[in-house]
């Protein structure tokens, strides 16, 4: 869910939106390292695969349901800085186009959800990654966990700054972390499962075993010239 | 091999392959020194097996694969890095996939897209695109959303997208797949009316008879019969050596046109 | 993509897509940072956005049916009177409502209702093929208009093939109820993905082969530039809006 106008005071809000500005401005730079040649069209379809995999919903009792948010997702699958253009481009085609999200809060919501859950998925898988000697989907459920509770944690941190709201910080904080703790539950669950079944058919196509096992022959970079043959 | 449409004498031909050879990144040979030479204004079906090289031939003729060895030339010219350009530009690729081909929000803008990159002054653009569509009887779409019109309407826009570029040599990958009878029909006539060399990957064998007066067969990556196109459809045990089929009832007669 | 767009021909259709997208951002930020105890200055705006939508020939019906996205924080709102801190006022007889609250939930509403109801009419008046060539016109970075550009594009055509394989694991018997669909679903999803990419490949293929640069020309093409009095028009309506902000100001309401 992203945030409205109005929810959060015009300064923070336009902080925020400069913050965001200059994250996608260094995403910009990285993501040329990271895609090489192939970038906009790999970038621009991982946009449309998170866009249409949040519409996808995921049973969890009593018909209720609850699907992705895909930061992590993006982060493993095509790097973070590709990542935070994905998700970005996601949330303003959100705004612009189907009246999602407030378009003074844009910032807001590109700064929690495109950067600071892309950001701190791609941290936190790396060090799993390592941590477990390339547990794929221990380091992916990780990072998805922990996408989920840096969105909620920006958001806590836009609130005490600018919240409108007469709520207590520590009461939305500790509710905001909690409900968020097992919302980044489910993210786990679904990251590692989406991530393994790739990886699965693919491993080549996921961004984080390229970078991160490049010395596995089973990644080797021919992989990559599958694209033409 | 036999000259259908006879070239002038000095023009060097459309296209030429020679002891093309190519292996795939695991070491796979995909083209095993393939012979090909395509006249100025020829019509030439490509015909053969899933498999066989057919897509990965047509790869090699604007550059985008690189042969492991051996020469491609487009209009005498050798592909090379330094020719990519006006490779690119001359070669038009037309994908078996129009969602592929058409990756521009609006038509208008992928027909643009091929002259804009060639450098095309961008006060002439609108005449290329105008003349591209016309010549697929798209001219009234150029507005659209790609994912508003119909599969074959798409697939004559698709060809309308390098039309623009105003390319010497088209090569169509699967061009009647998914089509219907009659939008089949509709892309059969748009060829026809195009005065441009063509190359057109295939397995419609029909489709090759009604427009293309000469046919090649590649499987296994190698170049295995390149003849008039009644001849080679005439020769049924060579066409079940190739898993190449006739549709039921369907004689190939000499072309009546 | 459609998203929100209504077809028609009004003066707000034939804005260019920049100049709206600017005049909508405009207008927001002249609403969110209007003190919400302003109260006549949202009046003004509603007025505003309501003779915007007729403008645009909106039909009020839809509009609202739109601007239903914003429900969850409407609910959110209504309950910030009863859980709020500080200063409470009693009001039907017992119902004890905290006054930071009941302003706070008169912030959000008003706000965010005059936020996402531009947000429709923007989405209602500009096709998404046409945002994508306004943020070009706008400049922002290549690389971005083409993300942009190849979302609006391959939208629908990723998720049909989402349909398609749903209904294909529905035609086999699968129901998505409960936990344990969720690796069922997951490896769809998967599936998905590595289509979704493969397409990229084949994508980035064809647009090798017609001399792609890297460049964002064409992503523009067939948009209207803006000149000065289209600007001066699509501006007008942040301006009014400032001056209902000005007019409220200075009258103290």
């Amino acid at each position: 869910m992203h945030i409205p106008d109005g929810f959060i005071d015009a300064p923070v809000a336009i902080a925020a939106g400069a913050v965001a500005i200059g994250a996608v401005a260094l995403s910009l730079r990285g993501a040329r390292r990271e895609l090489t040649e192939t970038s906009a069209p790999m970038a621009g379809l991982t946009a449309v695969f998170i866009f249409a995999a949040q519409m996808v919903n995921f049973p969890v009792a009593a018909g209720t349901s609850g699907h992705l948010i895909g930061a992590a997702l993006a982060a493993i699958l095509i790097g973070p800085y590709a990542g935070v253009l994905a998700m970005t481009v996601v949330l303003s085609v959100q705004a612009l186009v189907f009246a999602d999200g407030g378009l003074t809060a844009l910032g807001l919501n590109v700064v929690n959800l495109a950067v600071l859950a892309t950001v701190a998925a791609w941290w936190v898988f790396r060090g799993v990654f390592r941590l477990t000697r390339g547990r794929l989907v221990v380091a992916a459920a990780a990072a998805g966990f922990v996408s989920v509770l840096a969105a909620a944690g920006g958001f806590v941190v836009e609130f005490l700054l600018g919240g409108t709201v007469p709520l207590a910080g520590d009461t939305v904080a500790a509710a905001m972390f909690g409900v968020h703790a097992f919302i980044g539950i489910g993210e786990a669950a679904i990251t590692a499962l989406v991530v393994a079944a790739v990886a699965g058919v693919r491993p080549d196509l996921v961004y984080a075993l390229r970078r991160l096992r490049s010395s596995d022959p089973a990644v080797s970079p021919a992989a990559a010239e599958k694209v033409t043959a | 091999m036999v000259d259908v449409v006879s070239p002038a004498a000095s023009a060097p031909p459309a296209l030429r392959v020679e002891e093309l050879v190519y292996d795939y990144p695991d070491g796979r040979r995909a083209l095993d020194s393939v012979d090909l030479e395509i006249g100025q204004g020829e019509r030439v079906a490509l015909l053969g097996p899933n498999g066989a090289g057919k897509t990965t031939l047509a790869l090699h003729l604007n550059g985008i694969l690189t042969p492991s060895s051996g020469v491609v030339e487009v209009g005498g010219e050798a592909v090379s890095n330094e020719s990519l350009a006006r490779v690119r530009q001359a070669v038009g690729l037309v994908f078996q996939d129009p969602d592929d081909q058409l990756f521009m929000p609006t038509v208008a803008q992928d027909v643009a897209f091929g002259p804009l990159n060639f450098g095309v002054p961008e006060g002439e653009i609108p005449d290329r695109v105008h003349r591209a569509l016309a010549a697929v009887g798209m001219a009234d779409a150029a507005d659209s959303y790609p994912g508003h019109l119909s599969f074959g309407q798409r697939r004559r826009v698709a060809i309308a997208t390098v039309l623009s570029c105003e390319p010497s040599v088209l090569v169509l990958d699967e061009p009647t797949s998914n089509l219907d009878p009659a939008a089949r029909r509709d892309l059969a006539e748009v060829l026809d009316s195009l005065d441009v060399t063509v190359l057109m990957v295939t397995h419609d064998l029909p489709f090759a008879w009604q427009l293309c007066p000469r046919s090649v067969i590649l499987d296994a990556g190698r170049i295995r019969a390149d003849a008039a196109t009644p001849e080679v459809l005439a020769d049924s045990a060579l066409l079940a050596q190739h898993r190449l089929e006739l549709p039921f009832g369907f004689d190939p007669g000499p072309r009546t046109q | 993509m459609e998203g929100l767009y209504l077809a028609g021909d009004s003066r707000i259709h034939r804005l260019p897509a920049q100049v709206k997208v600017v005049a909508a951002l405009f207008f927001v930020l002249v609403v969110v940072t209007t003190p919400r105890e302003r109260v006549l200055a949202f009046a003004g705006y509603a007025v505003l956005v309501a003779a915007v939508a007729a403008l645009a020939a909106i039909p009020p019906l839809r509009m609202l049916r739109r601007m239903m996205i914003e429900v969850p924080f409407v609910v959110f709102a209504v309950l910030l009177p009863v859980f709020g801190l500080g200063e409470r006022v009693t009001v039907l007889g017992g119902v004890s409502l905290s006054v930071e609250g009941l302003w706070a939930a008169w912030n959000i509403l008003a706000k965010a209702t005059l936020g996402v109801a531009v947000a429709v009419i923007l989405g209602a008046t500009t096709r998404p093929q046409d945002v994508v060539g306004g943020l070009a016109r706008l400049r922002l970075p290549a690389l971005l208009v083409q993300i942009t550009g190849f979302m609006v594009r391959y939208v629908d055509v990723v998720v049909d093939e989402a349909t398609r394989m749903r209904t294909a694991m529905a035609a086999r018997g699968f129901t998505a109820r409960h936990l344990n669909a969720w690796p069922a679903v997951a490896r769809s999803l998967g599936t998905l993905f590595v289509r979704t990419y493969e397409r990229g490949e084949r994508v980035h293929v064809a647009m090798l082969s017609r001399g792609y640069d890297g460049s964002a020309k064409a992503w523009s093409l067939g948009t209207s530039p803006a000149g000065p009095t289209v600007w001066a028009t699509g501006l007008a309506l942040p301006a009014a809006a400032l001056a209902v902000a000005g007019a409220a100001w200075w009258s103290t309401w």
